[in-house]
């Protein structure tokens, strides 16, 4: 790993990264799949985790904001790798989708190199304004369904 | 007990491939595919992973095409499946103040802010079969509007919070860790954290039957649904290789907060008081029914007078929530018992031959 390098992933903000990889963990498995494969990306690299399925508790709180509960289990999956270059990349997302969390995991460590400019511009943009669009869109449809309410005068005063 | 019999093998696997055949049915119908019962059974769906407790619509839509609709075989399949799984850890807790939500509703506040948003409800629909489901055809597109605020709308409770009218929630101590029901077992006395974990994934009918038992006068339960909101929220949890947190994932979920008079005790002034409800998926009246027996189950620690009622019995409620455990006590009694019933036939011959023996000597 060269300085330059380390001095990079140094500066690295944990808030960049944190919000990467919480958008690679919302995104849809299959449109994931399809971007990776039109970005042409083939980095060598080997599995520190080979994807794997597990649960997670969730928790909710007592009247919203009290004391923390378990609610249920999800289903999640997870993979770590590591590229030829050194940087390690790690997936945790809700559902089975092992090759999702291996492209979720390539794309973590990628954004740490050089090929980042590339995985933002033709992986993480396009699953950016596609969330926001859908997002939006349900917005759009709750505020239809809002009551208006008409209010009537009575009397004179 | 009941003793493993020999001798059934071929009918048990006969009975098998009769079930499968018959979970087909007759083939010139189309095959119902897990994709559809996700998409268009999505409240049976919601059900199957509340009770389940195990969020995963994929799943819990084949579970119900296994089980033939039969949603307490699928929350079984379910809850047998979770078991297989390992645990990466515990998320936290879900912000549902932070919620995008589809469906908001307030019975108490007209005017609130971020409004009343119906969203896809069944309320004030006529109940009147619609025949034209049975056709064919393309569904009428839902309505769109602007929608001026991304802002998450507030907690309904917390405009009565502000005035000291409402219960304050207590809040979290940092460190506490909430019991967990699939780690021990259910144990008595339970504190509210293992309470709402036991209804959220109690069995829908128990819970609406008992919440309804509360408002007829089986434990003074006089509620307003203050709240019910549906969405999603993000699950975030902290990755240990990294130790920070990132969300993982988004669960679509429902919340009902009650709002209940409270007369006031010795040492809290006359207040409202809160039930709480949550529950995976879209489920309004399995929220509204845990929130009201969650309410219920508060009376010691309000301090109010117990009237005994079934609600208010923490180790009743607990005990019989679950339907996975209920319908395997149930259903096991249908299981060959040969040994034992042979052993209760021989004590009954014996106590008559008795009786008719010492008729005799009497006589």
């Amino acid at each position: 790993m060269s300085n330059s390098l380390r001095h990079r992933n140094h500066k690295l903000s944990m808030e960049a990264r944190r919000a990467w990889m919480s958008q690679l963990a919302r995104a849809d498995g299959a449109r994931l799949a399809t971007l990776w494969e039109a970005a042409d990306l083939t980095p060598q690299f080997e599995l520190l985790r080979a994807p794997e399925i597990g649960a997670v508790m969730a928790r909710g709180r007592a009247g919203g904001d009290g004391a923390a509960f378990n609610l249920g289990e999800a289903t999640a999956t997870r993979c770590s790798v590591r590229l030829e270059s050194g940087e390690e990349g790690h997936a945790y997302a809700l559902g089975r989708d092992k090759r999702k969390a291996r492209l979720s995991a390539l794309c973590d460590a990628l954004m740490q190199t050089d090929a980042s400019t590339h995985v933002r511009e033709r992986i993480l943009a396009p699953l950016v304004a596609e969330e926001s669009a859908r997002r939006d869109d349900d917005a759009r449809k709750a505020a239809a369904t809002k009551v208006e309410f008409f209010t009537m005068t009575r009397g004179d005063d | 007990m009941y003793v493993a019999t020999k001798g059934g093998e071929n009918a048990i696997a006969a009975a098998h491939r009769q079930l499968a055949e018959e979970r087909r049915g007759d083939t010139a119908v189309a095959e119902l595919s897990p994709a559809q019962i996700r998409e268009q059974l999505a409240l049976s769906v919601a059900r199957c992973m509340a009770e389940g407790s195990l969020y995963d619509p994929d799943l819990a839509a084949l579970a119900i095409k296994q089980s033939r609709g039969d949603l307490i075989e699928a929350i079984f399949l379910l809850r047998a499946y979770r078991t297989t799984l390992p645990r990466f850890g515990y998320a936290n807790p879900i912000e549902t103040g932070a919620m995008a939500v589809f469906r908001r509703v307030s019975a108490t506040f007209k005017d609130i802010p971020g409004g009343q948003i119906l969203g896809p409800t069944f309320d004030y629909t006529h109940r009147l079969l619609d025949f034209t489901l049975a056709a064919e055809g393309e569904p009428p597109r839902a309505d769109r509007a602007p929608a001026p605020q991304l802002t998450p709308p507030p907690h309904v409770l917390a405009l009565l919070d502000k005035d000291n009218l409402m219960e304050a929630n207590p809040a979290p101590i940092d460190g506490e860790t909430p019991p967990d029901l699939t780690r021990q077992p259910l144990d008595f006395p339970a504190n509210r954290a293992l309470r709402l974990q036991s209804l959220a994934r109690g069995d829908e009918g128990f819970l609406l039957s008992l919440a309804y038992s509360t408002q007829r006068g089986y434990g003074n339960n006089h509620p307003f649904v203050g709240e019910l909101r549906i969405g999603a929220v993000a699950v975030e949890m902290e990755i240990p290789e990294l130790g920070f947190s990132i969300e993982i994932g988004e669960i679509t979920v429902t919340e009902c907060e009650t709002v209940n008079q409270f007369k006031g005790s010795k040492t809290e002034p006359p207040q409202f008081t809160r039930g709480y409800g949550l529950t995976f998926g879209h489920q309004e009246r399995k929220a509204i029914s845990m929130a009201l027996v969650d309410r219920a189950l508060r009376w010691a620690e309000l301090g109010e007078d117990s009237s005994c009622a079934p609600g208010q019995d923490v180790e009743f409620v607990l005990s019989h929530c679950d339907n996975i455990q209920a319908t395997g006590f149930l259903e096991h009694i249908k299981l060959p018992h040969y040994v034992d019933f042979q052993s209760e036939l021989e004590l009954v011959r014996r106590m008559r031959a008795e009786i008719a023996a010492s008729r005799e000597a009497a006589e």
